[in-house]
């Protein structure tokens, strides 16, 4: 079978080539027939990975341990799921995974061609020349179907324990499909700006496809962190890791695409800024990529070192010169139609938005650099890690969540300010005396310290946030409810359905003040480290913990230990929760699981740490961390916000949009939509 | 009247300013020994390899994160500042030890530049919204009819009103 999925490979590589090469004859000749071919061979890469991949998670499950691979990410014990999840695991596993999902990316564009045949090939063509980079990989610098020399070993070495959880299971895919998903966009993007494409079509095309992978690129992240919450077992969600950094930066990005790119849709404005935000996200998806597998920084999530590193600057390099001459050639094409004409206007809130996320991406990537910069130019070595991040990002955030909530109430071009007081006045009381509320009643004190006043300041700016989307909402939902006869909630409905890209906008921004919230919980924090022994108690924060028992298992995969603690508030018992202690037979690694009680106002993590080593007590250590629940909630209205977007609008009898859902605001007519229209 | 209320204005602004930075200046520098520990603590990084915090190590039973917890606790209970107590970590594990950079030599440039680009950003952009304004007059009816924006108010309210579904 490895032979099989070697040749595959190679298959598919050969037939990358011919899609590229073909497609490209086709478009200088202008020759469908020819173009036909190399669609249909683009479709049948997808065949050919596809049976690769599968071969290897077959070679997973039948314990085939001449492959070099499997016997280092899978163990015969190892449970089936996790077998599978060995396809992502690894260095060359997960290369051959990212082959596929671009394989599948690239089946659905081609099978999608009748969008607009012409731009769809030229696409193809660059969606092509990624694909084959990415083959040149896994058949020449990271074989996944490399065979073992000598005796084959009866057992696998095992996956790693840190991966052994549900959480892995889906968390690569998505995040790889974020990553992965973001060549879509530039690869449209590219073509539009080589082919001098005319009209908005394809924005709105690159806006979609952007939207998917945003959606697979948050999800990822969010998942990354739960698995980090739930398994690390150090109590947070959030390292500030090189790998994080390296998820949030084509996020970052392609977060200020998805805004900006209202402009250009809107106004014909910002149109090569909208085309570098895609080339810089996409860029930054393969930087984050060769960060992780280069040994260029130092993570705990990394992939062991190796020597694929040059490859991927070889083609970044040549990505960069590729799009800098297209630019350069045809920037003619992207001249803007129309001048920003006031500060106070819906296009500089974009402009603003755009700047703050840049600002945060960049220092985001300058401070995971910056530690080889230093080595560089000092001979020394330094750490950059949470204290350095988040010193500069939160208030980043926080000036940015201010605009999220004053960005609704700007017109497009521009706003007077007696306008924006009248809009703003109410949820700005609204949030200030939410905020002196909290103070008054002993719940924050932002004189104490500072991450206290950032906490404070989160929670009025998403209050503020809340209440000017609830007026937008609800300001909406009265007039359609007035016109129908119906409820203000049906009215609401109505409303996000006609305009599913502006009010799902809304609920993402929801989502987004919501995981603030969460985030804010950070500045409460309390833990707490003892060793119990039976009938021991603990407490922390409003819960004391005492210690009913101890007791032991053994299954094929791990010797386990779990500590049997009873919880009690207020005098009352309400749980009893297990953390666990796992020993990995295979990989002869321990692990720990985390016990976690989670309620709205706080979480009660519990981690068994292992025994004093001096008088072999069990040692627990707990954390209480007030609002996590929020970070989770906020992820789920993200999903539904970003899916509802995703949704075309309802048409109404009244008007016809125009493609893509949206019409242009005329440059000769105030722009400020009707309600019901929207616009963003 | 106008002139009255601007100045009140500009007053409560900028009494609202100096409150958050008086909250800002005290707030850095209260706490209690509990949250000093946790402070310094999440100023330094375990050395055992784990690459994270020294106070969020992760390994079972890692014996290095315990013994530099009793390195520091022991530093607070002898009474060292804050800087005596990273200066000694700097000189047993190294400048890595320290979860974020100084602010001396070349590790300032860490500091500054974010900064730098954050200004220069911000200022980028008024420059070039005030060259669009000054170079291009803008278009079309909504400005070449003179109107204060005040009235295209007025004008958007009364269009939501008519055509209101």
């Amino acid at each position: 079978m490895p032979q099989i999925g070697s040749f595959t490979l190679l298959l598919g590589l050969a037939l990358s080539v011919y899609a590229f090469a073909a497609g490209l004859f086709a478009i200088v000749r202008d020759d469908d027939r020819l173009s036909e071919t190399a669609r249909r061979a683009g479709i049948a890469v997808f065949l050919a990975v596809t049976a690769a991949s599968g071969i290897l998670v077959y070679a997973a499950f039948h314990n085939d341990f001449s492959v070099a691979y499997i016997l280092h990410h899978s163990n015969r014990a190892l449970p089936g799921a996790y077998k599978f999840a060995a396809l992502w695991s690894g260095q060359e596993g997960s290369l051959l995974f990212w082959c596929w999902l671009l394989a599948i990316y690239g089946l659905v564009l081609r099978l999608r061609h009748r969008v607009d045949t012409r731009l769809v090939a030229y696409a193809s063509v660059i969606l092509s020349a990624v694909q084959i980079f990415f083959l040149i990989l896994v058949n020449f610098a990271a074989h996944p179907f490399a065979l073992v020399t000598g005796a084959v070993p009866a057992d696998g070495n095992g996956l790693n324990p840190l991966l052994q959880y549900p959480e892995m299971v889906i968390h690569p895919p998505m995040l790889y499909l974020g990553y992965v998903g973001m060549t879509v966009p530039f690869c449209f993007a590219l073509a539009a700006l080589i082919m001098k494409y005319p009209g908005e079509k394809w924005i709105h095309i690159t806006r979609r496809w952007t939207m998917v992978g945003w959606l697979f690129l948050t999800c990822g992240i969010f998942l990354g962190s739960y698995w980090a919450y739930r398994v690390l077992g150090w109590g947070g969600w959030w390292g500030w890791d090189p790998v994080e950094n390296a998820s949030l930066l084509p996020w970052l990005t392609g977060t200020a695409f998805l805004h900006s790119v209202m402009m250009q849709e809107k106004r014909g404005m910002m149109k090569v800024w909208n085309m570098w935000l895609i080339f810089s996200t996409f860029l930054l998806a393969i930087f984050g990529t060769f960060l992780t597998r280069s040994g260029v920084v130092s993570s705990v999530h990394a992939f062991a070192e190796s020597d694929i590193g040059p490859y991927f600057v070889y083609f970044l390099a040549l990505t960069f010169a590729t799009c800098m001459f297209f630019y350069v050639r045809n920037r003619s094409h992207l001249e803007s139609e129309h001048k920003l004409e006031s500060l106070i206007s819906r296009e500089s809130s974009f402009l603003f938005n755009n700047v703050l996320l840049l600002v945060s991406a960049f220092a985001v990537l300058w401070g995971t650099l910056f530690p080889v910069l230093s080595e560089w130019v000092t001979g020394h070595k330094v750490t950059v890690g949470p204290p350095f991040f988040n010193k500069v990002n939160i208030p980043i955030a926080l000036f940015l969540l201010l605009l999220t909530a004053v960005g609704p109430l700007l017109a497009w071009r521009k706003t007077s300010t007696e306008s924006l007081r009248k809009n703003f006045l109410i949820p700005a009381v609204i949030a200030v005396v939410f905020g002196v509320a909290l103070m008054a009643m002993g719940y924050v004190k932002p004189w104490v310290d500072m991450s206290y006043f950032y906490s404070l300041m989160t929670i009025m700016l998403s209050v503020l946030v809340a209440a000017t989307i609830g007026s937008e909402f609800i300001r909406g939902g009265l007039v359609i409810a007035r016109h129908n006869d119906s409820n203000v909630f049906h009215g609401m409905y109505l409303l996000t359905r006609r305009n599913t890209r502006r009010y799902g906008g809304y609920i993402v921004h929801l989502g987004v003040i919501v995981t603030m919230i969460g985030f804010a919980g950070v500045a409460f924090y309390q833990n707490s480290e003892q060793e119990l022994g039976f009938g021991d108690k603990m407490a922390i924060g409003p819960y004391t913990l005492v210690c009913r028992s101890y007791t032991q298992d053994d299954k094929p995969n791990y010797s386990s230990e779990w500590a049997i603690l009873d919880i009690y508030k207020g005098g009352k018992q309400i749980t009893t929760m297990y953390p666990e202690q796992r020993f990995y037979k295979a990989s002869g690694q321990p692990a720990t699981i985390v016990a976690n009680r989670s309620t709205i106002m706080e979480d009660l993590y519990l981690v068994y740490t292992g025994k004093n080593p001096e008088n072999g007590r069990p040692i627990i250590k707990a954390h209480l961390n007030p609002l996590v629940w929020w970070i989770w909630a906020g992820a789920h209205f993200i999903l539904v916000g970003t899916i509802i977007a995703l949704v075309p609008n309802m048409q109404t009898k009244r008007k016809k949009l125009a493609p893509g859902g949206q019409a242009r605001a005329p440059a000769d007519i105030p722009a400020e939509s009707p309600v019901e229209a929207g616009g963003d | 009247m106008k002139i009255a209320r601007k100045m009140i204005h500009r007053w409560a602004a900028a009494l609202l300013l100096a409150s958050a930075l008086l909250l800002m200046g005290a707030a850095s520098d209260a706490g209690g020994q509990g949250q000093r520990f946790d402070r310094l603590g999440h100023n330094l990084m375990c050395q055992c390899g784990c690459g994270q915090v020294l106070l969020e190590c992760n390994h079972v039973g890692c014996s290095t994160s315990e013994q530099m917890r009793k390195e520091m606790k022991l530093a607070m209970a002898r009474g060292d500042s804050d800087q005596v107590i990273l200066a000694g970590f700097v000189g047993k594990y190294g400048p890595t030890v320290l979860s974020a950079p100084t602010t001396t030599g070349f590790n300032r440039v860490a500091w500054i530049m974010p900064v730098v680009i954050f200004v220069a950003a911000l200022g980028a952009v008024m420059l070039v919204v005030r060259a669009w304004k000054k170079r291009n007059p803008p278009s079309g009816p909504t400005n070449s009819g003179g109107q204060p924006p005040e009235e295209l108010d007025e004008f958007r309210r009364r269009a939501r009103e008519e055509t209101a579904l």
